[in-house]
C-alpha cells in the first residue's frame, strides 16, 4: 500500500484555516522558516480513505480473540468512548481553577478510593503515564523515603525475579539502582533460599509480579514480605497481572508497600495500538508524604465536600509528568469500575476461569512447565514441536494469524524455551475459547503432518513474513523523499 | 445476573469448570494462602448500567467549566486548538483502538505503516533525521533527552532556559536524582534567554535545553542559544510548539542535535492534561540512544515493502537493565491524531495556522489596554502587566464570563502581576474585543 507521502500532489489540500483579515506580524528572518514541511497534500475524501485502508491492515479486541499475554487485551466498551468525548471533560483545560474543575477532581479522588480499595492501601498517585512510568516513580518514592531515613547512600541495591518483565530492571537502572536477580523454583515460586541470601542491609526493595508472568500466583508470598521487611527493605508490586485477583488477593495484604496498576489492562483503557496507558501509584501511609505533586484531595465530606489539587508537598518527589495524570485513561477507567461495582472480583474470577478452562484444552498438545492451575493467564512451550518437527514457538504464532487469531506473546518469560503466553480475559465467551482450542490443536496435527505449511505462515495477511534483520542493519525510518528541486528552477 | 462485560452463562460456567476437572471457581483460588485472600465484598459503588452510567458522568461533565462554555484565553503548554472532525472517527475504528503495539508486525500492517507516516512527519516539522513512535507527553520527553546526552557525551550536567515551561524544568529535576545529573537554570532576561549566559553555563554540559517559542509566549533566539551549547560541546535541544513548525524555522535547520516537544496542539483534546503525545526527534547519530519504539521499512518474503518495530536491541523487552529506557506503552492512538491533523492541514495549512495564531496575538496586543511584559516579537502567547494581581484579575474576569490566561506568578517570583493571554485559531477578533472589554473592566 502506498505511504501518504506518495499520494500527496503539490497544491492539494483538505483543511483550512480562518484568517479573520488581520495583518501578519513579521517573523525576524533568521528565526522564519525558510523550506516548508513536506507534509502530505491530500484532498480531505483521500485522506479518510488512506487511513481506512491502513485500518483494515490491522487487527484489534474488535476484529477478533487477542490472548496477548501479560497485555490484558479485554473488550474496551464503546460507551466509554462517549463519556470522554462530553465536552465538560475534553474541552477542560488543565489550567483551569480548581473551582471550575470540580467534576473532573470529584471523579479523579472517587477512582482513587477505588483504586486505593481494590490494592488495600489507601494513599494513591494517578500521576504516572504508563506502567513502567509507575514503576519508576515507585523506585523514586523507595529513594525518597529512604533518603528522608538517613538511609539513602545504605540501600542501593534491588531485587527483581528472573520471571520478570524488562521493564523491572529498565527501570531500576534508570531510578540509579543496582540490580540483584532472584531465582524461581520448580513451582513457580520465588526461591526463598536464594532470597535469604541476598536480602540484607544494602537492599533497598523487591520488585515482584503476583501471579508472576506465568501465571502463578506465588504461594509463599507471605514469608517473601517478611524476609524484606526485617531487613528495613520494601516490596513494589509490579501490578501487570492486577487482573487475576481484583476482589480475590490484594497487594497491600499480601505485605506490599508501593502498588503499580496498569489502567490499560485492568480497567479497559483501550491499547490504541502501542497507548496511552495509564500507571497510578499506591503507597503505605508512611509513604505517602513522598507522592509526586500535585495530588487530588478533598476537603469537607458530604454534599458540601470541595476538591482541588494539592500542591504543597514538601517532601514529594516532584512531577514525573505533565499537570495530574492522563485524564482521559481515568475517565474510561471509573466508568468500566462503575459498570462492575462489587462485581470487578466476578470479572477476575472469569478472567481465571477461562484461561484455566483454555490450558486444560491444550495441556495434551503443548508441553506444560509448570503443571498447576493458572491465573489469569498461563505459558505453553513449543519444545517438544520444535524437538520432534521443527517448528517453533514463532511458528504457531504465524500460523495463528490464518485463524483470525491475533497470537500470543512469545519468548516471554524467558525461563520457558519456546514460551507461547496466554491470557484470554473474562471478557471473551465460550465459544472463542473453543475455536482457539481447536485451532491450537490444529496447528499442532499441521506441525507433524505438513511443517512447510506453518514455516510459511501467515498466508492470509496483507504481507508474508518480513525481513526484521534488514530493517535493523539498515535503518530506514522515515519516507525517502524525491530531492528538492533547486529554488527557482 | 452479574455487572459489567461478562460473557459466559450460568451452563458455560459448569461446563468449564467440570472439563478444567474442579467443582468450583474458589478451588482455582486456593493457590492463593488462606491469609492473603481478600475474604470480603470490595467497598465500592454500586454497578450502573449504562444508560445510568451516561447519566452520572455527564452531571459530572457539567460540573466543569470547559472552553466551550467559558470564553477561554488559557494556553501555558495546552491549547484549544480546532481538532478536524475526521480525526475520532479514524480514531475509534476498533482495529486502531483497540490493538495493542505491533509486535506481530503482518497482524499490524495498519498501525506500524501509520507510525512510520508520522515519524517522517515529525522529522519534517523539526528537520531532524529521526523520531520515536511518541513520548508520554511533552514533559517526560525532556527528561528523555537528558538521559540520551549523558550517555552521547559522558557529561552528567543540564542546562535549562528558565523561559521552558516550568513542568517541564520540574519532571526533569525529578528524573535527575535517579539519573545521576546535576540541573543549572538559567534566568531570563527581559524575556528571553541570553546565548551568552547559555554559553557559560554550557561549559562541560551535557545538554542544553531552551523552548521556542518560550512560556512567556516570546521568540528567542533559537539559532544562537543552539550554536552557544554545541560551541561547549553539550547538545543542543529545541523545546518546540509544533503549531508554530509551519512558520518558524525547524531546529535542525539552526544546528540542534534534539528537537522535542507536546503534539497536544496537534489533533489532541485539552482532555484536563491528558493523554496527549509527546514527539523526540534527533540527529542519525543518535538512533541507538532513542528510548520507546521506532518503525523501520523492510521488505517480506516476496520482496513487497512492510514495516516492522526495529532497532529493538535499545529496548528494555531484550536489553532489560541495559536498556536505553524502561518504556513499554507510548502514546500511538494520541501520535496517529497528529499525523491525520498535520495531513489534514498540509504543509499550506501549517503556514495558515501559525499566520492566524501570530495575527490574533498582535490582535490582543494592540486592543488590550493593558502594558505588554515583555517587548519582543511572540508567537500565540503575550504576557501583560496587571494593576493588580492576575489571580484576582482571573477570578473577576471569570464571573464576567471569560477565562483571561494563566497567572504567571504560579511559577516565576515578582510575576504575580503578570497575566499570559493565549490565542488560537478558534478565538476571533471579537472574543479578542471581549476579552479587552473585560480585562479593562476589572482592571479598571
Amino acid at each position: 500500500m502506498q505511504l501518504i507521502y506518495e499520494k500527496s500532489q503539490e497544491g492539494r489540500r483538505a483543511g483550512r484555516i480562518p484568517t479573520y483579515g488581520l495583518p501578519v506580524p513579521e517573523v525576524p528572518a533568521a528565526l522564519a522558516r525558510k523550506e516548508p514541511p513536506r507534509l502530505p497534500e491530500l484532498a480531505e475524501n483521500e485522506i479518510v480513505r488512506h487511513f481506512t485502508n491502513l485500518a483494515d491492515r490491522n487487527f484489534g479486541v474488535d476484529t477478533g480473540f487477542y490472548p496477548l499475554g501479560s497485555c490484558t487485551m479485554k473488550y474496551n466498551p464503546r460507551v466509554n468512548e462517549r463519556i470522554v468525548s462530553l465536552p465538560g471533560f475534553g474541552n477542560l483545560h488543565p489550567h483551569q481553577e480548581d473551582e471550575g474543575a470540580q467534576g473532573a477532581l470529584e471523579l479523579m479522588w472517587e477512582l482513587q478510593q477505588i483504586l486505593a480499595e481494590v490494592a488495600g492501601l489507601p494513599e494513591v498517585t494517578l500521576q504516572p503515564a504508563a506502567g513502567s512510568q509507575g514503576e519508576l516513580t515507585g523506585l523514586m518514592l523507595m529513594r525518597a523515603y529512604f533518603a528522608d531515613r538517613g538511609e539513602g547512600e545504605q540501600r542501593d541495591t534491588i531485587i527483581t525475579a528472573d520471571t520478570a518483565h524488562g521493564t523491572n530492571p529498565a527501570s531500576v537502572t534508570m531510578a540509579g539502582y543496582k540490580l540483584e536477580k532472584v531465582g524461581t523454583t520448580e513451582r513457580g515460586n520465588l526461591d526463598l533460599d536464594d532470597l535469604r541470601a541476598k536480602v540484607n542491609e544494602r537492599t533497598a526493595g523487591l520488585m515482584l509480579t503476583n501471579p508472576s508472568t506465568l501465571g502463578l500466583f506465588d504461594e509463599g508470598i507471605a514469608e517473601v514480605a517478611d524476609i524484606f521487611h526485617e531487613k528495613g527493605a520494601l516490596l513494589y508490586y509490579d501490578g501487570a497481572n492486577l487482573n487475576a485477583v481484583v476482589g480475590k488477593s490484594r497487594p497491600g495484604d499480601m505485605g506490599f508497600d508501593i502498588v503499580h496498576y496498569n489502567l490499560h489492562k485492568t480497567f479497559s483503557q483501550p491499547h490504541g495500538g502501542g497507548g496511552p496507558g495509564g500507571g497510578p501509584v499506591a503507597v503505605r501511609g508512611e509513604l505517602e508524604p513522598f507522592l509526586p505533586s500535585p495530588q487530588v484531595v478533598r476537603d469537607g465530606v458530604g454534599g458540601g465536600a470541595t476538591f482541588r489539587l494539592d500542591r504543597d508537598r514538601p517532601k514529594s518527589i516532584g512531577r514525573v509528568r505533565g499537570f495530574a495524570g492522563p485524564f482521559g485513561v481515568f475517565v474510561r477507567s471509573y466508568a468500566y469500575m462503575r459498570s462492575y461495582g462489587p462485581d470487578l472480583t466476578r470479572m477476575s474470577e472469569t478472567a481465571v476461569l477461562n484461561a484455566n478452562y483454555l490450558l486444560a484444552g491444550l495441556r495434551d498438545d503443548y508441553e506444560l512447565p509448570y503443571d498447576r492451575h493458572c491465573m489469569h493467564e498461563f505459558v505453553l512451550s513449543a519444545r517438544g514441536l520444535k524437538h520432534e518437527h521443527g517448528i517453533t514457538a514463532l511458528d504457531v504464532a504465524k500460523r495463528l494469524m490464518d485463524h483470525d487469531v491475533h497470537p500470543p506473546t512469545i519468548y516471554f518469560p524467558l525461563v520457558v524455551p519456546e514460551a507461547l503466553m496466554i491470557e484470554p480475559t473474562e471478557t471473551e465467551p465460550k465459544e472463542r475459547l473453543d475455536a482457539f482450542i481447536e485451532s491450537m490443536k490444529s496447528i499442532a496435527r499441521e506441525a507433524a503432518e505438513s511443517p512447510e505449511v506453518l514455516k510459511g505462515a501467515p498466508h492470509s495477511r496483507p504481507v508474508q513474513r518480513l525481513d526484521e534483520v534488514k530493517a535493523a542493519r539498515e535503518p530506514i525510518v522515515k519516507h525517502a523523499f524525491p530531492e528538492r528541486s533547486p529554488i527557482g528552477a | 445476573m452479574t455487572a459489567g462485560y461478562l460473557s459466559l452463562t450460568d451452563r458455560d460456567r459448569d461446563e468449564m469448570l467440570a472439563a478444567i476437572g474442579v467443582s468450583s471457581i474458589d478451588e482455582l483460588f486456593e493457590q492463593i494462602p488462606e491469609p492473603v485472600r481478600f475474604a470480603r465484598e470490595l467497598d465500592v459503588p454500586p454497578a450502573l448500567t449504562e444508560s445510568e452510567l451516561m447519566r452520572y458522568m455527564e452531571q459530572l461533565a457539567a460540573k466543569n467549566s470547559h472552553t466551550g462554555v467559558e470564553l477561554s484565553f488559557l494556553g501555558a503548554g495546552i491549547y484549544d486548538h480546532y481538532v478536524p472532525a475526521i480525526v475520532d472517527p479514524i480514531l475509534r475504528r476498533g482495529e486502531f483502538l483497540t490493538a495493542y503495539t505491533p509486535y506481530q508486525p503482518e497482524m499490524s500492517q495498519g498501525v506500524l505503516q501509520a507510525i512510520f507516516e508520522y515519524q517522517t512527519a515529525i522529522c519534517e516539522l523539526t528537520g531532524m533525521d529521526v523520531s520515536n513512535a511518541s513520548g508520554y507527553d511533552g514533559f517526560t520527553v525532556a527528561a528523555d533527552a537528558c538521559f540520551i546526552a549523558k550517555h552521547a557525551t559522558g557529561r552528567t550536567k543540564i542546562v535549562l532556559a528558565e523561559t521552558l515551561n516550568p513542568q517541564v524544568r520540574e519532571v526533569v529535576k525529578t528524573y535527575a536524582p535517579g539519573f545521576g545529573l546535576e540541573v543549572v537554570e538559567v534566568g531570563h532576561d527581559g524575556g528571553v534567554t541570553d546565548p551568552d549566559r547559555i554559553a557559560a553555563a554550557a561549559v562541560d554540559a551535557a545538554a542544553v535545553i531552551f523552548p521556542q517559542p518560550n512560556f512567556f509566549g516570546c521568540l528567542e533566539d533559537a539559532p544562537a542559544l543552539a550554536a552557544a551549547a554545541r560551541q561547549a560541546g553539550a547538545l543542543a535541544v529545541a523545546h518546540v510548539d509544533p503549531t508554530s513548525l509551519g512558520v518558524l524555522e525547524a531546529p535542525g535547520a539552526y544546528g540542534c542535535d534534539m528537537a522535542i516537544g507536546e503534539g497536544q496542539g496537534i489533533g489532541n483534546a485539552q482532555s484536563y492534561g491528558g493523554p496527549h503525545y509527546g514527539f523526540l526527534a534527533s540527529r542519525m547519530e543518535y538512533v541507538r540512544r532513542l528510548p520507546g519504539r521506532i518503525v523501520g521499512q523492510t521488505t517480506d518474503l516476496n520482496g513487497e515493502r512492510g514495516f516492522v518495530l526495529t532497532l529493538q536491541t535499545r529496548e528494555q523487552h531484550i536489553r532489560r537493565e541495559k536498556a536505553t529506557s524502561n518504556m513499554t506503552t507510548n502514546q500511538t492512538l494520541l501520535a496517529l491524531g497528529g499525523l491525520i491533523t498535520l495531513a489534514w492541514l498540509g504543509p499550506q495549512g501549517l503556514r495558515e495556522l501559525g499566520e492566524t495564531c501570530m495575527s490574533l496575538a498582535g490582535y490582543a496586543r494592540e486592543r488590550i489596554a493593558l502594558p505588554p511584559a515583555f517587548d519582543r516579537h511572540t508567537f500565540k502567547e503575550v504576557a501583560f502587566r496587571t494593576p493588580r494581581p492576575a489571580v484576582e484579575v482571573i477570578r473577576e474576569a471569570r464571573k464576567h464570563g471569560v477565562h483571561p490566561g494563566y497567572a504567571l506568578g504560579r511559577d516565576y517570583e515578582g510575576m504575580d502581576d503578570v497575566l499570559l493571554v493565549a490565542v488560537t485559531e478558534k478565538r476571533t477578533p471579537a472574543d479578542i474585543d471581549r476579552l479587552a472589554a473585560v480585562l479593562a473592566e476589572v482592571c479598571g
